[in-house]
């Protein structure tokens, strides 16, 4: 056959599982076949398809960062068929993955500006990517602040990753959960991401925002980083469709005549403003 | 310029012969338990010839409903991957109208307008199309409407057009070429035939309903449009450029297979996330997605329109949706 099939999957050992909140977990995942390893190579931002062999495929966004070489990580909620399957694996199980797809967060082009990242609850993944991405480039950007908010103290992710970005003198994090959610020795912000983004009023002046969360944190947060003055094309999202193919083909994820799945899955607020909200 | 022949009927006979000595399957319309579909055959007296259009397209040649993109064994912590070679047997299309032809160029703008499809690429490399001018139509084609016509070559390797005693037949392609040369005995020499099809009145012009959709997205005439569809995905099922796919798995604690299948927009849970949130959640949404593919991302996109008029769509449509009809409707909105 002189083309490739473009529908096979990578095999991938799961190397290590995280369980990072109540039916959230992370997978690391390296290739079994190291010739794939060696030519594999993503950018952050990019997401991929992954099965689960014997219920079909799910898409999530590769959360590791490119500059952490061998490896891939994913982090999923259980709640469907695939992510069922995908959560009864253990260490040492084989999975597949195809990918890299998608457009990419352009961080070459935020050298020497600040960044702010606002994540809420399961969102957090797509931004961790970036996140890890810039800091292991630390010297080329100016502050780095990051809000993130769930639930309850038990839906915050990568809980141990929070401690390590509080422990650092040249990250400011900002960690929040909704009223009620607050545990006895919780040390962090009781609000929801939007008033406490507002409170916390980072600049707009040579300032990037990130915003990935569900579809009402995003609705709330977006005219507060209005109100601060940040302009729509110095906004970035990510959106999630669901797709079957992750090629331009399958025919589900488009929002207007744009694909998510090439033409996204990062946005500016600028591009969307000109997108029907099929998200 | 295409080569222009008489090829008189009782010829057609032995050129189905040497299409079949050559190793390939001939499908055409027959008619079949009170349907016309497409069938193998062998022989010219097989073909349904008064069929005006087949129930279903003839796009499962290059893409079938179903089709295996890969299989798997599995064993307690291993899993053994094996790639599925294309399936391409060698197929010449008879018959086929000039609609139906044109619609495999649809297929193959989505299949392979940026990474290629194996898969489809395999099966249209295989293939070839004789066309059949129209002499008649019904009120559901329009293809003059969407830049096509009833004796339009695009698609074709041969198109035949209907004359007294046989066929004007043109060779437009190296493939119709190839075919033509396994039987040279069967085409006479035009004697400067008149090539003689059904005039298709032009119902609205595409460029300027592309245009017109810029403006309709919020419009209310989806949803009015809308109400009565089922959302029974039959129109894509039919249509000759509906290239909406699913993946789907078919496994047991041994092993599986993944597939490939036909889908439709038009299905409530097409778009649906698992979380139940989904962005297209009702029938007007669905519908105007259907009309927006075909007629204004297609040709932003691609430069050519996602529909060839065929009206396969409107006669199948349980409940008499009338493509024509609403593209009337949004152009004059």
């Amino acid at each position: 056959m002189s083309e490739p099939n473009l529908y096979l999957p990578h095999l991938m050992r799961i190397a290590k599982i995280t369980e990072e909140a109540p039916a959230v977990r992370t997978f690391r995942l390296e290739f079994l076949d190291q010739a794939a390893a060696d030519a594999f190579a993503f950018r952050t931002g990019q997401f991929g398809l992954y099965s689960a062999f014997g219920e079909g495929e799910s898409t999530f966004c590769i959360a590791s960062s490119p500059t952490r070489k061998g490896y891939i990580e994913c982090t999923f909620r259980e709640v469907g068929r695939v992510t069922a399957a995908l959560a009864d694996k253990e260490v040492g199980d084989v999975v597949g993955f195809r990918g890299p797809y998608g457009n990419v967060f352009p961080i070459e082009e935020w050298q020497g500006k600040n960044l702010v990242f606002i994540a809420g609850g399961i969102a957090l993944p797509p931004l961790r990517s970036v996140i890890w991405n810039c800091l292991d480039l630390r010297d080329r950007f100016k502050d780095i602040t990051i809000v993130y908010g769930a639930r309850s103290v038990a839906d915050l992710v990568y809980k141990e990753e929070l401690k390590a970005w509080a422990d650092r003198p040249d990250v400011n994090l900002v960690v929040t959960v909704d009223p009620g959610g607050e545990t006895p020795d919780w040390t962090g912000k009781v609000g929801f991401v939007p008033p406490v983004l507002e409170h916390l009023a980072p600049s707009p002046a040579d300032t990037i925002a990130l915003v990935c969360g569900p579809p009402i944190m995003i609705k709330l947060t977006l005219p507060v980083l209005a109100r601060l003055g940040f302009p729509p094309e110095g906004i970035f999202t990510t959106l999630e469709n669901r797709m079957k193919c992750g090629l331009g083909k399958c025919g589900r994820c488009n929002t207007g005549s744009s694909y998510v799945c090439k033409d996204g899955p990062v946005y500016t607020l600028e591009q969307l403003n000109h997108l029907p909200a099929e998200y | 310029m295409a080569d222009t022949h008489f090829l008189p009927q009782a010829s057609l006979d032995t050129l189905f012969a040497a299409l079949t000595r050559d190793g390939r399957r001939i499908l055409a319309p027959v008619d079949r338990d009170g349907r016309t579909e497409l069938n193998p055959v062998e022989h010219a007296d097989e073909v349904a010839s008064g069929c005006l259009q087949t129930v279903l397209s003839a796009k499962e040649a290059a893409f079938p409903k179903v089709e295996r993109l890969l299989s798997y064994t599995l064993a307690p912590g291993a899993v053994a991957l094996q790639d599925a070679e294309p399936q391409a047997r060698p197929t010449v299309l008879f018959g086929l109208r000039p609609c139906e032809a044109s619609g495999f160029r649809a297929l193959d703008a989505v299949f392979n307008w940026d990474t290629r499809d194996s898969f489809f690429n395999a099966r249209m490399t295989a293939l070839a199309v004789i066309g059949m001018s129209c002499t008649r139509r019904d009120e559901a084609c329009f293809c003059t409407s969407v830049g096509g016509g009833p004796g339009a070559t695009a698609g074709s390797d041969i198109l035949l057009t209907p004359v007294d005693g046989g066929f004007l037949a043109e060779v437009l392609t190296d493939k119709g070429r190839a075919m033509a040369a396994l039987a040279p005995e069967a085409f006479r020499p035009d004697p400067g035939l008149e090539k003689k099809v059904v005039e298709v009145p032009v119902a609205f012009d595409p460029a300027a309903l592309t245009v017109r959709l810029k403006d309709l997205f919020d419009n209310g005439i989806w949803a009015e449009q809308s109400l009565r569809c089922l959302g029974c995905g039959a129109c894509a099922f039919v249509c000759p450029t509906c290239v909406c796919f699913d993946l789907v798995e078919e496994a047991d604690a041994k092993g599986g297979r993944r597939l490939r299948t036909w889908d439709s927009c038009g299905g409530a849970r097409f778009t649906q996330h698992a979380s139940g949130h989904n962005p297209r959640s009702t029938q007007a949404q669905r519908w105007r997605q259907r009309i927006y593919h075909k007629f204004s991302y297609y040709p932003e996109r691609y430069g050519m329109l996602g529909c060839v008029g065929c009206g396969k769509c409107t006669r199948a449509c349980p409940v008499d949706m009338n493509l024509q009809e609403h593209l009337l409707a949004a152009a004059q909105a």
